[in-house]
């Protein structure tokens, strides 16, 4: 992958990672192997900042994240938007013999 | 945001005894739901309708089978999920393998391109171009992958819910969804990046 070289961190920080006390210096890949439950909030305290301390100093992995959660949040605005049409509902009921209930609703 | 099937209780002993109040109900509750689903995996408003009609169908003859195990809304959506692929399989048999392609996303999630697009204004964001974009790229994941991102991201189901619907491990679930993501990231990318450069052009 071309992007291999590119997505490295522009600098370590180890000054950020002596503040939190312990030397978890993550590397890129650690980012993208916890990707996914980073986003969904699924990590334990540390791990997330360790993530975050990282994404602070690295701008490949900073630009990641926030596009992939850009795209997440695009997805779910678009679902929102996407209701059954009224008639498309009416012909529901009517096909589960349900039309009394329609008004109801 | 990504609410997950707000239900209210509806009772099975109810719906097990065909009562058609509770089952108003149910379809009340979830229509919206299954039809999005159905529409957002099969790209038609008419298969989707389809899809809706045969998954309350089929809820409302098998009910009896149902022991209640999971939410009555994961159940439903394991019938319109099983539903819409046995669709697309169908949709498959009558092509040749132009479309073989489509089914061969799972390489590797490591990101592509490292642009920054987030910084683009909201309208063009939400464009009508960029929605129509946004529609087409989700067709260009693989049925696995599409249900999957789906039921996590956009229905809302925990990982737990959607391995039930998929019937799946929850570990298939993270790799099947941290693919589509990657992948769609990838797509938004290729579009938004295009406007990035006629933006600061």
């Amino acid at each position: 992958m071309n992007h291999e070289h590119d997505h490295q961190p522009q600098q370590h920080n180890h000054e950020h990672s002596h503040d939190y006390g312990h030397d978890h210096q993550l590397s890129c890949k650690d980012i993208l192997t916890n990707l996914n439950a980073y986003i969904d909030g699924e990590l334990d305290n540390a791990l997330c900042r360790d993530i975050e301390t990282h994404i602070k100093s690295c701008p490949n992995c900073r630009i990641v994240v926030n596009t992939l959660k850009k795209t997440i949040q695009l997805y779910q605005m678009d679902g929102q938007e996407t209701m059954l049409p009224d008639e498309a509902r009416h012909r529901l009921m009517s096909r589960l013999d349900l039309d009394d209930y329609v008004a109801k609703e | 945001m990504n609410e997950n099937i707000n239900q209210q209780e509806i009772s099975l002993e109810a719906l097990q005894r065909k009562d058609k109040a509770a089952f108003a109900q149910l379809v009340a509750q979830n229509s919206d739901h299954i039809y999005r689903l159905a529409l957002k995996m099969l790209g038609n408003p008419q298969d989707a309708e389809d899809i809706l009609q045969e998954t309350f169908i089929k809820a409302f003859n098998n009910i009896d089978g149902f022991e209640g195990r999971s939410k009555v809304s994961t159940w439903l959506y394991r019938i319109a999920v099983n539903e819409s692929l046995s669709l697309l399989r169908k949709r498959k048999d009558n092509l040749t393998s132009i479309d073989a392609g489509l089914e061969t996303d799972d390489g590797d999630i490591l990101p592509k391109q490292i642009i920054d697009w987030c910084c683009l204004p909201e309208r063009e964001l939400i464009s009508d171009e960029a929605r129509h974009y946004i529609t087409e790229a989700i067709d260009t994941l693989s049925d696995a992958n599409r249900a999957t991102f789906l039921l996590r991201d956009v229905e809302g189901l925990s990982t737990r819910e959607a391995a039930k619907v998929l019937d799946i491990s929850e570990s298939a679930v993270k790799v099947r969804l941290m693919r589509a993501r990657m992948q769609l990231r990838e797509s938004l990318t290729d579009f938004f990046a295009n406007k990035l450069a006629k933006e600061s052009a």
